[in-house]
């Protein structure tokens, strides 16, 4: 049943009237309260994550030389970037790496510094290193630029994320190696020595929208510490997968593209990442409110992470070879708690994604609304939702 | 009895040596050792755990001193900057002691010197290179 509409929320959230909550305060104004009352008296529902997301760089357009450069190869700091673009437009992917890395060739790589430090360098304020080479061409003559950047002298640097804030992953174990793997889920030890996860779980966006009722494209975010909008849906965005009773996805699913102006984001939101033995990313933060236009809203908002499962999945040789198996089921409560069962075996939890940070940038959306600084969007397209 | 827990770092022409040895028969210490590194021709690391009269230990101590060996508390050696951490739990299996631990109320990672052995299982496990041997 309807409750209200965008244009009602945000003229609440104009008068500073709007209630807002966190994903987690929601479960127990729910329980407390029941469905009905919850979705009558509550505006908005925030979520948050930060975590490794690999598929993200930043568009980047710097104030060309004179004379000009119709610049061909760009590094920054060292690191390649993608310049088959218009003369000083380059495009920075965050786990691009230095050409001289040792990359694995002393195993496990340290993988220091990478496209995703840049980001948060950039971020931060710091000077950057530019290097372009070219051909030269009557309108572009110049062949090589040395020069440095900062983040107030480039015309334009907006982080564009293909793939982002993944509804949902797996659980990663070593079952068959007898060393330690080294993966972008972390170190897994032998014998199922530990067991990684990666998701905020009951504060993760798109677990509090399963459907896709209300994130879509043009959804504005809090992404990195400014604000963002969903472009499209993310690649390998996959709505097809099991879901339990209550419409929530039991394995990696949905996925988000997402841009923003990285002139107003903060580097406490944008971090470097170096994996060992895998190589470099950045972490981001992101935090989607979700309008309560429904009592079905607000009941998928008051999802638990007892509720909210996901699959056991083998790193050493499952994974890499495309195999398609699950070790068992697990929810994100016993995740959090710090041991999961697996073959009758007690194997300690670690995660990817902080539930710390998580859980502040929900609350830092909350306020942002409250304050009558961040309304909502409503998107002028779904996405597939599988339906 | 009182338990010290030291980085003992040999320069090379001690690393032949059987110091611990030493410490054991001539001091009648007790010696727990934790993480041992040598490197012939360059240099010996030791983390121990030593126990024994406060008397013994002193004079083994001094053993130790006579012969170049550097003595560093342990609490020194690994270094957690709680400004770099994120919080997000990748080095808590790793950690054998619990000496990095997590409330799980507040998910809060925190680091208690006090149980560090310097194993250093959890630097590489760090992806925001939060945690650092200090030597």
């Amino acid at each position: 049943m309807k409750v209200k509409t965008y244009e009602e929320i945000n003229e609440r959230i104009r008068k500073g009237e709007a209630v807002v909550v966190t994903a987690e305060e929601i479960i127990d104004i729910v329980e407390e309260k029941g469905i009905k009352k919850a979705a009558k008296e509550v505006d908005v529902v925030t979520t948050g994550t930060f975590a490794p997301m690999c598929s993200s760089g930043a568009f980047i357009n710097f104030k060309n030389s004179k004379p000009k450069i119709k610049a061909q190869k760009v590094w920054l700091n060292g690191i390649n970037t993608y310049a088959g673009l218009a003369a000083a437009d380059i495009y920075l992917g965050v786990t691009e790496l230095p050409d001289e890395d040792l990359l694995n060739k002393v195993f496990p790589g340290n993988f220091k510094y990478g496209g995703g430090h840049v980001i948060e360098d950039l971020v931060a304020g710091k000077h950057i290193k530019l290097k372009a080479i070219s051909y030269g061409t009557d309108c572009y003559p110049k062949k090589e630029i040395e020069t440095v950047i900062d983040i107030k002298s480039v015309n334009q640097a907006i982080l564009t994320n293909p793939r982002n804030a993944y509804q949902n992953y797996n659980v990663a174990i070593n079952k068959y190696s007898d060393r330690n793997i080294y993966t972008y889920m972390g170190i897994l030890k032998p014998n199922i020595g530990n067991a990684n996860y990666c998701s905020a779980g009951q504060l993760s966006p798109l677990l509090n929208d399963p459907f896709y009722k209300t994130i879509g494209i043009g959804t504005r975010i809090f992404l990195g510490g400014g604000e963002g909008y969903v472009y499209w849906e993310g690649t390998q965005h996959n709505p097809y997968v099991k879901r339990g009773p209550n419409g929530v996805v039991r394995a990696p699913a949905g996925t988000i593209a997402v841009v923003g102006d990285l002139k107003g984001m903060s580097p406490e939101w944008l971090k470097g990442t170096s994996i060992t033995g895998y190589g470099v990313t950045l972490t981001i933060g992101i935090g989607i409110p979700i309008p309560i236009l429904s009592e079905d809203i607000v009941k998928y908002t008051a999802v638990k992470d007892e509720d909210i499962y996901t699959q056991i999945v083998d790193y050493s040789k499952d994974y890499p070879n495309g195999v398609n198996k699950s070790y068992g089921e697990v929810n994100y409560k016993q995740l959090r708690d710090g041991y999961i069962e697996i073959e009758g075996k007690q194997v300690p939890t670690g995660a990817l994604s902080s539930y710390k940070k998580a859980r502040e940038i929900a609350e830092i959306l909350k306020r942002r609304i409250k304050k009558g600084r961040f309304e909502l969007t409503k998107p002028v397209k779904s996405l597939s939702s599988g339906e | 009895m009182i338990k010290k827990r030291v980085v003992l770092t040999f320069p090379h022409e001690i690393v032949s040596q059987p110091v611990v040895y030493h410490l054991v028969k001539d001091y009648n210490l007790m010696i727990n050792i934790l993480r041992a590194r040598v490197t012939p021709q360059e240099q010996g690391r030791l983390v121990v755990e030593i126990s024994g009269r406060k008397k013994e230990l002193e004079t083994g101590m001094n053993y130790l001193a006579e012969l170049n060996i550097d003595i560093q508390p342990l609490a020194q050696d690994i270094k957690w900057h709680e400004s770099k951490c994120v919080h997000c739990t990748a080095c808590i299996p790793h950690c054998p002691t619990n000496a990095i631990f997590l409330n799980r109320d507040t998910m809060k990672v925190s680091f208690d010197k006090q149980k560090c052995i310097a194993c250093e299982l959890c630097i590489p496990a760090c992806p925001y290179q939060a945690i650092e041997i200090v030597i």
